[in-house]
């Protein structure tokens, strides 16, 4: 299946799914140093968000979750890629000074998607693909 | 967003990584908030410098840039004063990641001055009418309203691409149709110097993000409006208000608020000082040179019993020695580059008495410590041994 999106951030990326359909503050809630969500009272608690296609609604919380996200992608940590239903600017800021591809613009039926699905996200050309699905 | 053809080369990375960084940062902004191009600022202010704020993720990100800003760049304040920081008892760690955040900005052209009052020290930052891409709330509050410049406030990496760039997404602050009055604020009231930061610290919470047009009794002076506009950006997220009578009026329907003695008296009296200060700090904006005077007169022939600061700019420190040797002659400590709430300084007290409705606002949150509040000689008095 192809789906039509919005370029955030360029660049291009394969990975295995993890979605939640909660906003993420990347401060507080996902350690900088191994990319694993902290934060008990997110859907995701426990998992780690490395060398994955990331699929969330969008940012909230503190504009130094920017930083947080670069610095999870010096430490390796960060996802391969990011879908957003609705991009603000911190994790919009955060992929770029990263160069992590970031889309937004998807219908928010993407959010039932299975963990572990294969997902390319090109966001130089506008485009995310979902394997196996049509 | 419509991009000119350099600028589109720009964002295809053909001038370079760099600035196709920059202007993916810009164009992105622009698109979230409905810009239709992008404009030409006059400077830039740069927030995210203090390590206490932006830790270790920031530090790397900023050492890590490359490049050179085309206009001119200033910086917010720091955790410590850049010199004297050992006095103000920063551990080594965090002095040494301090310097390392302000130098990297050095290295890309920034001007390393730190400070929330970048219109004290270079008037030719701002003047009215132009754009701009500030980024501490205060100073842009005191630009949009103040100064009759132009300017949304911007987070620390959507600044430096501005500074990098020379152009800012044209939205919000900078139209026309978003700079109109949304509240009318009569102020029943004698208003004092130091009224004004409780003033601002009750309309932020009333109007948030709203554009207050204040009717007072008489015109307030420019360090009166600098205490009110940090207090509402700081308790509200107010970045434009207007003060004089050929402000725009705001349309018929605005919601009406009246401020009067007995609400400026009930928040008074809700943080007023007691014994458990253990230290004053004032200069929340950057103290003026005018400011220091006052304060180096109340102190003249006293000691101070409590730990009293005055934080300002380098600059103005720079400018007003005399000013500051007179105030230090009394055990006070005047300190540049940073202020209380920025700074992790303070962390290590109780309670902080402070003369700004902005620090009010923040002290308790940010700094964890309960705040206490007066008029500077109310905090002048309390520091020398008064009540």
């Amino acid at each position: 299946m192809e789906i039509r999106c919005h370029r955030i951030s360029g660049g291009r990326a394969t990975g295995p799914a993890l979605v939640t359909k909660e906003p993420i503050s990347f401060l507080g809630t996902v350690d900088p140093e191994t990319g694993v969500v902290v934060d008990p009272g997110h859907q995701l608690y426990g998992r780690s968000l490395g060398a994955k296609v990331l699929i969330f609604p969008g940012g909230k919380g503190s504009t130094v979750g920017s930083y947080v996200i670069y610095q999870l992608k010096k430490r390796g940590a960060a996802p391969l890629a990011m879908i957003n239903i609705k991009s603000e600017p911190i994790v919009a800021v955060g992929a770029i000074i990263s160069a992590i591809p970031l889309v937004d613009g998807v219908a928010a039926s993407l959010l039932d998607l299975e963990d572990g699905t294969m997902v390319t996200v090109d966001a130089d050309g506008e485009m995310v693909r979902v394997e196996g699905a049509d | 967003m419509h991009l000119s053809r350099e600028e589109e080369r720009a964002y295809q990375g053909e001038l370079g990584d760099g600035l196709r960084r920059a202007m993916e940062i810009l164009v992105v902004l622009g698109d979230i908030y409905g810009a239709d191009r992008l404009i030409p600022v006059r400077s830039v202010q740069v927030a995210g410098v203090s390590f206490k704020t932006i830790g270790e993720a920031g530090l790397e990100w900023i050492k890590d840039l490359r490049g050179r800003v085309v206009v001119p760049a200033v910086l917010n304040p720091a955790g410590m004063d850049l010199s004297r920081w050992r006095e103000m008892g920063i551990d080594e760690r965090f002095a040494e990641k301090q310097l390392e955040i302000v130098e990297a900005y050095r290295r890309l052209g920034v001007f390393p001055d730190c400070t929330c009052t970048p219109y004290q020290i270079r008037p030719d930052l701002a003047r009215r009418g132009d754009h701009l891409a500030w980024s501490e709330s205060s100073a842009v509050s005191f630009a949009n309203s103040v100064i009759g410049a132009r300017t949304n406030r911007e987070g620390g990496p959507s600044a430096l691409a501005a500074a990098l760039v020379g152009k800012t997404p044209r939205y919000g602050y900078h139209l026309e149709e978003k700079r109109i009055p949304t509240h009318v604020i009569t102020v029943d009231s004698d208003l004092k110097a130091s009224d004004y930061g409780i003033l601002g610290y009750i309309v932020g919470k009333e109007v948030g993000d709203g554009v207050p047009r204040f009717i007072f009794r008489k015109r307030p002076d420019v360090d009166d409006l600098k205490a009110l506009g940090a207090a509402m950006a700081a308790s509200g997220s107010v970045a434009l208000y207007y003060f004089d009578e050929d402000a725009p009026s705001a349309p018929k329907g605005s919601e009406e608020i009246l401020v009067s003695d007995k609400d400026l008296q009930e928040v008074r009296e809700g943080f007023a000082p007691d014994d458990e200060v253990e230290v004053i700090a004032i200069g929340c904006p950057h103290s003026s040179e005018r400011e220091l005077a006052e304060v180096a007169r109340l102190l003249e022939g006293k000691k101070v019993e409590r730990e009293l600061w005055i934080c300002t700019a380098r600059a103005i420190a720079e400018r007003r020695a005399d000013l500051v040797a007179k105030i230090e002659r009394s055990g006070a400590r005047v300190f540049c580059d940073t202020c209380m709430v920025v700074s992790p300084a303070g962390d290590r007290y109780r309670k902080m008495m402070v003369n700004s409705g902005k620090a009010l606002a923040y002290v308790p949150t940010l700094c964890k410590m309960k705040a206490a509040y007066g008029s500077v000689e109310e905090c002048v008095g309390r520091a020398t041994g008064g009540v």
